[in-house]
């Protein structure tokens, strides 16, 4: 075990600083020693996405770097996308309507490669939207209608995620 | 009520049901905010974690915590002998006598002997994660090494290793019906195949997990990922106290596929609780997940097929060896599924079917999406497109002169009795799909095939089926439901609400469903086989039927009109001339002391207990039936298959959430692609070699097309509205569409799974592709 250390982060907006380990993984801080709980562990070697944050505007897959690592940057999870009253951002709203959640646990991993896709404006075709969520493993939806939900948001959503990325609080 | 008497109403008259509408479970979802087995916490709680065989065969000359125990932070180290009833029993009913004694038990912390790698031995408790790493990995096993036996068919043989002392022979099934030598012998043509499946895992994104605690009664609670809050009665053995004295809670599942459906955590988060008294979580890793947690069934089958040259199927001759792994858990069951589906949909007057399943020292296997039901698929498909070649006819128009209609019986005895939409499937998923795909390159070939198949809904019908739910008004209006269902992330729940709100005119955003919870919600039973919809979807609809009758009854009777006049509206109690607003009418039954609430409970369809020699049985309640088109490119210098299109068409009697109903077929579909190419849990001898999601790989985004989804509805299923079951029959045809449509590409098929690069070449050069 190592020594612990204290470390910041913005988390969703909110500053949280926490004295741990300095062998946590990002995942495991916010899990763990920050009750932030929607970033989720399913396979702990940054294969599925389930962990997937957005650090400093960019997606990050939070089991396989440490907290230490990214002491002071902003830390956007899915949970920070909603709005102060936690309604839906547009790219939610779109993953609502189009039934992109099953059992909804691989859920926040896609809306942050979701979020950091649609920021740069960019109109995706199905295929590069396939592509681009290679790195998130869904076992429930077949992709099926994650694709449809992202493919509506496109364009809908762009200027609140461009916000989101750039790791401004909703 | 009973499933005899089928309810089918107007699909124009439907107002909620049959709508696709967002699942009320959804928005939380998305906002991050359900809190999943693994996401509650407590004030004081422990951490626990299991120490596993490294080994699949062997005795244990010495267990020893006591270098665990000096780790600080590490409260205590079980072993077996702490348990109280060290022991976990699978009911395995019927024929398993003509076998050899059954004893479907395994230990909860292996004591003596362990049989597979992964197996249970000691429990490692302490006050946090980092504790638990270094001293689980103190605790000392001394194994010596028993022989191995990880082949089922070697297993069967004479002077194998016994991985049980009642021999290796887990169970068998048999069907015989009418002549199955003198077909063959008047047959033109006979084909002749030998297929097999593979160890695969459910790779759900949700590990196992969840959290105990003891309440202030001395009640064991247990909020874990699981598809059976019936397990209150293990977990009640186990630890020696009254049923009552253990209550399980189902909170949403990360995803279930019938890997959360036997006990998982359950066991030793029950055992560290009562032992220190303090709440104590486990999660269990990915690694753990894949090594250790029951598997689906690799088999073996063989397949001899006669048919007449106009293309008439006469008989099948069918032999499967199913690997049980080394504990029963489900096997019986799951070979049972696969004898009863193994002629597919078709009609054939002449059956022979051999199955029987084995211990090996291999993971464990048991129930999983399709339950057995889902391998032969890529047996019985296989052969028909082989016959369809052979007699050079369409393999469509040879399956439609084939398939099953209403009033047929399959070789197991057992009539089907609602309309079968099959021959309308084959149909939509070619009109769908159009002209077949070109290759994209020289070295391409391109291959497009179609699969049929069966699958049962609903538990077998000796197994006494029953669910029952609560639906009642509260006094403004709105609508609590309490049912014992599992919702394992399929919108179990959500249909449930639809369901209410259509019958009683309550907005679905004024329902609250309370489910899964072994203590608080009537027991529903559990959320596998298809069974949901058929299941707590009619006992809630029973209730809400009961409920609406109540209240029309008491409005009736205030309001002198005879209760036919009355309708139950949105809003309230509509009679000719007025609308009763329905907090009123609440107000009425309340004075007249008519309940404002209800409990539904609803039977399956019965029949009587089978035994070895499967005939003339009615076996399930129902079936689902459908086909599956896909196109395939093979790149012929690297093996490579892409899937280009996928079409995918079931009777699904009737959508209560259309919505929900295409995102069955489609995530069902990907996993049925994901087995046919990618997925393999690797064992070799014994030791599995697969350790994470790097090496057992399930498909992509990127690795799919879209799966084109057509729904049929004939509106003569055994659920509410004439719905069938879909969950599972989905994701049977994605192995023989997917082997056939490479079949057509190279000239020769692949008839082992999963088809890697390897078997595709292996295949064109066969093939001469
Ligand atoms: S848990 Fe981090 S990538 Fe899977
Ligand atoms: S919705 Fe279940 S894993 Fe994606």
């Amino acid at each position: 075990m190592s020594a612990d250390l204290t470390t910041t982060l913005v988390v969703n907006g909110r500053t949280v600083t926490r004295t741990a380990g300095a062998h946590l993984s990002l995942l495991r801080w916010l899990r763990d020693v920050a009750d932030v709980l929607d970033p989720k562990y399913a396979c702990g070697e940054g294969v599925c996405g389930a962990c997937a944050v957005l650090v400093d505007g960019e997606p990050v897959s939070s089991c396989i770097v440490l907290a230490a690592q990214v002491d002071g940057a902003r830390v956007t999870t899915a949970a920070g996308l909603t709005g102060p009253g936690g309604e839906l951002s547009p790219l939610q709203r779109a993953f609502h309507e189009h039934h992109a959640a099953q059992c909804g646990f691989c859920t926040p991993g896609m809306l942050i490669c979701a979020t950091a896709m649609l920021a740069d404006g960019m109109t995706r075709t199905r295929d590069e939207i396939r592509h681009e969520l290679h790195g998130n493993l869904c076992r429930c939806t077949g992709y099926q209608q994650v694709v449809d939900a992202i493919e509506a948001a496109q364009g809908a959503a762009q200027g609140a995620a461009q916000g989101a990325a750039q790791g401004i609080p909703p | 009520m009973s499933a005899d008497e089928i309810r089918t109403s107007k699909v124009e008259e439907l107002r909620v049901v049959h709508q696709p509408l967002p699942r009320h479970d959804q928005a939380e979802k998305i906002a991050g905010t359900t809190r999943y087995a693994g996401d509650l916490a407590f004030a004081g709680m422990l951490h626990a974690r299991l120490v596993r065989s490294q080994v699949p065969s062997a005795r244990l000359l010495r267990r020893d915590g006591s270098r665990a125990l000096g780790v600080p932070g590490v409260v205590v180290v079980l072993f077996g002998e702490d348990v109280p009833n060290n022991e976990i029993r699978v009911d395995v009913p019927g024929q398993t006598v003509e076998v050899g004694a059954l004893k479907a038990t395994m230990q909860v912390l292996a004591t003596e002997r362990v049989r597979f790698h992964g197996e249970p031995i000691a429990l490692v408790v302490a006050e946090s994660e980092d504790a638990l790493a270094r001293a689980c990995g103190l605790v000392e096993v001394e194994y010596e090494d028993l022989p191995v036996v990880s082949d089922p068919e070697e297993a069967l043989r004479e002077g194998a290793p016994a991985v049980h002392d009642t021999g290796n022979l887990l169970a068998e099934w048999n069907i015989d019906v009418g002549d199955v030598d003198a077909a063959f012998a008047a047959a033109d043509v006979i084909v002749e195949g030998e297929y097999r499946t593979q160890f695969v895992d459910h790779a759900y994104l949700e590990p196992e997990a969840g959290v105990g605690w003891l309440d202030d009664d001395g009640v064991m609670n247990l909020r874990v990922a699981t598809q059976v809050v019936e397990h209150y009665r293990d977990v009640a053995r186990i630890l020696g106290v009254a049923d009552s004295k253990v209550r399980v809670i189902a909170p949403y599942l990360g995803g279930g596929f019938g890997g959360k459906e036997d006990m998982t955590v359950e066991p030793y988060l029950a055992i560290a609780v009562a032992h220190t008294r303090r709440p104590v979580r486990m999660q269990w890793t990915r690694n753990e997940s894949l090594l250790a947690r029951a598997k689906r069934h690799r088999n073996v089958m063989r397949y001899r097929t006669a048919a007449a040259a106009d293309g008439t199927i006469l008989a099948h001759d069918v032999e499967i060896v199913s690997d049980a792994g080394a504990y029963a858990y489900l096997s019986a069951l799951v070979l049972l599924y696969s004898s009863v589906h193994a002629c597919g949909p078709y009609r054939v007057d002449n059956a022979r079917i051999r199955s029987k399943a084995a211990y090996t020292n291999n993971p464990p296997t048991s129930a999983f999406r399709g339950f057995g039901g889902m391998q032969v698929v890529l047996g019985y498909e296989s052969q028909i497109d082989e016959l369809a070649t052979r007699l050079g006819v369409d393999p469509g128009e040879l399956r439609k002169r084939n398939a099953i209609r209403r009033g047929d019986r399959l070789p197991v005895g057992q009539t089907i009795e609602t309309e079968v939409l099959l021959a309308e499937t084959i149909d939509a998923v070619r009109d769908r799909a159009g002209d077949p795909p070109r290759p994209s390159g020289p070295r391409k070939v391109v291959g497009r095939a179609i699969a049929s198949n069966l699958q049962s809904y609903g538990r077998l019908v000796w197994l006494n089926d029953s669910a029952a739910a609560w639906v009642g008004y509260q006094m403004d209006g709105s609508l609590t439901v309490r049912c014992g269902v599992p919702d394992v992330g399929g919108g179990q729940a959500s249909s449930l609400a639809q369901i209410a709100s259509e019958v009683l005119g309550v907005d679905m955003d004024r329902i609250s469903v309370h489910f899964g919870d072994s203590a608080l919600t009537p027991l529903a039973g559990t959320t596998t086989a298809t069974r949901q919809l058929l299941m707590s979807g009619n006992a809630v609809y029973e209730a809400a039927m009961l409920l609406k009758d109540q209240v029309l009854g008491a409005i009736a009777a205030e309001t002198a009109q005879p209760v036919e006049s009355l309708l139950l509206a949105p809003g309230g109690v509509a009679s000719a001339g007025r609308t009763v607003p329905l907090a009123q009418a609440l107000q009425v039954c309340r004075r007249r002391n008519v309940p404002i609430e209800a409990l539904g409970t609803f039977f399956g369809p019965k029949g009587r207990e089978v035994t070895r020699d499967l005939s003339g049985e009615r076996i399930f309640p129902d079936f689902t039936f459908g086909t599956h088109l896909a196109d395939v490119e093979v790149d012929l210098d690297t093996g490579q298959v892409r899937v280009l299109r996928y079409v995918a068409a079931h009777d699904v009697g009737r959508a209560i959430n259309p919505k929900s109903v295409e995102g069955q077929i489609a995530g069902a579909a990907v996993q049925g692609i994901g087995q046919a190419l990618l997925e393999e849990i690797v064992v070799e001898d014994g030791v599995n070699l697969t350790g994470g999601f790097f090496q057992y790989l399930i498909p992509t985004a990127a690795d799919v097309p879209d799966i084109e989804v057509v729904v049929l509805e004939s509106g003569e299923g055994l659920g509410p509205f004439g719905a069938r079951g879909v969950g599972e029959p989905p994701i049977g045809p994605p192995l023989a569409a997917i082997s056939s449509a490479i079949a057509a590409a190279v000239g020769a098929r692949p008839t082992t799974l999963p088809i890697t690069p390897e078997r595709v070449l292996d295949a064109a050069a066969r093939g001469g592709a």
